[in-house]
């Protein structure tokens, strides 16, 4: 995907979120970092605009309630920035690749700390397949089939300086680049 | 991090990720539901050889809320107090399959001396007049928000730290100067000459026996109490004269630097070291401190138990 389908993507996601809710009364949308949160910020700003005032936005860090602390060495533990209470909103997730789900496991065990939202929905910019927990995006940008050896690159300007998804198909070192395969 | 021993252990790297985390540990504090599932399944026992109240019960909250399981072991009613050894003591409770030790004892040297017999991660709670890392840890992260309230962009080479008072019985003075001379701050310690350490001219600090001299450029002035119990007397005449040389009294308090905080790590003498006006005053940053305790140690907690048993950071 270049910068436009990006784009289009979420713009489409916007409407849909905005048309599933009937407005964007009581959403939330919460990025989960890295790659999430500059997403949820432009799908924020993209329904803003849509809606004529500005949708609460923050991020949502799941390091902590992650299945596999205990795997690897000590995992570096993001920021979590709410925009509001919790309780009652309708919480948009928006994390960049969705692949085995457990990250969004670790989110909705997250929220649940947190308040009881009214709703949880899930968007994802792209869904390259490969479950290994019962879970499933409310809105996808774009499905991408793929092999389990290769991985999802996801670059944004905000912190890659482009915007560009690619399949890695050959694995060398692990560049540290949203790539929710290797986690 | 294997275990937290010295704040010497610690990089500038490591000393930053910890008070990052520490603040983002102090949200949890204002959470309807108190708890974090990093430390699931982990075992954390405070082997506490020596009274304590804020460290123990700061290290049993920060355990609790990182979900580990947290015992208390002190000395008074359990084995010690029947004449068993420490290296008995510890090699007993880490034989039940801990994954954490967090050990203050009378003896300086004692956790280090723990962390050679067994597996499980030792942390110093404060030993003898040696260290307390996690008291300069905490004492770093309250000084670094009350110098980012007034500039977020702030450098801790800009910045004086002053220690006045008991350094030679006091392990929170030499865990801080090592943690603020990572940081990069100028250290001046400050105390009469009775109760300067032995050796402190090698210490990477400035030494004064001046505290008006001292006063009126330092940004933090960290008073230290005057451990009675540890004292056989002769060092200073009388506590009169002592608060009087070295005393954070109402007068002096006037004649801090504008903006200055004052820091004790507690508990106070109130009318000795330091008096009720300052200790009370807008800038005393002394409730902090204990806020922040329960922060930085489960960030403490967190690098060392939060990942493999390796201990490394990814």
């Amino acid at each position: 995907m270049n910068a436009e389908e990006i784009n289009r993507s979420l713009a489409r996601i916007a409407h849909q979120v905005l048309e599933a809710n009937h407005g964007a009364r009581d959403l939330m949308v919460l990025g989960i970092p890295t790659r999430g949160v500059p997403l949820a910020a432009r799908l924020a700003r993209l329904m803003g605009e849509v809606e004529g005032h500005p949708v609460p936005t923050g991020q949502l860090d799941v390091t902590m309630y992650r299945d596999d602390l205990r795997s690897q060495p000590t995992r570096p533990v993001g920021r979590t920035v709410l925009p509001g209470d919790v309780d009652g909103a309708v919480v948009v997730l928006v994390d960049d690749v969705l692949y085995s789900g457990r990250t969004v496991v670790a989110a909705l065990d997250a929220l649940h700390d947190l308040g009881r939202p009214a709703a949880i929905r899930l968007a994802v910019l792209v869904d390259r397949g490969h479950r290994q927990v019962p879970v499933r995006a409310d809105h996808v940008g774009k499905n991408l089939p793929t092999a389990s050896h290769e991985r999802v690159q996801v670059r944004l300007a905000e912190t890659d300086d482009v915007d560009a998804v690619a399949i890695l198909r050959d694995t060398p070192a692990d560049t540290g680049v949203g790539t929710e395969g290797t986690r | 991090m294997k275990h937290l021993l010295s704040a010497a252990d610690l990089s500038l790297d490591e000393v930053t990720g910890i008070l990052d985390l520490a603040e983002e540990m102090s949200q949890v504090q204002s959470r309807p539901v108190k708890k974090l599932p990093a430390l699931r399944g982990r075992t954390v026992v405070n082997l506490f050889f020596e009274d304590s109240t804020r460290t123990r019960s700061s290290f049993e909250l920060a355990g609790k809320w990182l979900s580990a399981d947290v015992i208390n072991v002190s000395a008074k009613g359990s084995s010690v107090s029947k004449g068993e050894s420490l290296r008995d003591t510890v090699l007993t409770v880490a034989a039940m399959g801990v994954d954490a030790l967090v050990i203050r004892h009378m003896a300086s040297g004692a956790p280090q001396q723990a962390a050679q017999w067994v597996d499980a991660h030792v942390l110093n709670a404060g030993d003898g007049t040696h260290e307390h890392p996690t008291q300069a840890l905490l004492d770093a992260f309250s000084m670094r928000r009350h110098f980012r309230a007034s500039d977020p962009d702030f450098d801790w080479r800009d910045k004086t730290v002053a220690v006045v008072g008991d350094l030679t019985h006091s392990r929170v003075v030499r865990s801080n100067v090592l943690l603020l001379r990572t940081l990069g701050a100028r250290v001046v310690l400050v105390a009469p000459p009775t109760l300067l350490p032995s050796g402190v001219q090698s210490w990477p600090a400035e030494v004064s026996t001046d505290l008006d001299e001292v006063l009126g450029s330092a940004d933090v002035v960290m008073m230290l109490r005057v451990q009675r119990e540890r004292m056989s007397g002769g060092y200073f005449p009388t506590a009169r004269e002592y608060t009087v040389g070295y005393g954070l009294t109402r007068d002096r308090l006037a004649r801090l630097k504008p903006g200055a905080a004052i820091c004790h790590p507690g508990p106070m003498n109130r009318g000795l070291e330091i008096s009720a006006d300052a200790a009370d005053s807008a800038a005393s940053l002394v409730l902090d401190q204990v806020a922040s305790g329960v922060a930085v140690r489960m960030s403490v907690l967190y690098h060392l138990l939060g990942g493999d048993d390796e201990g490394g950071t990814r």
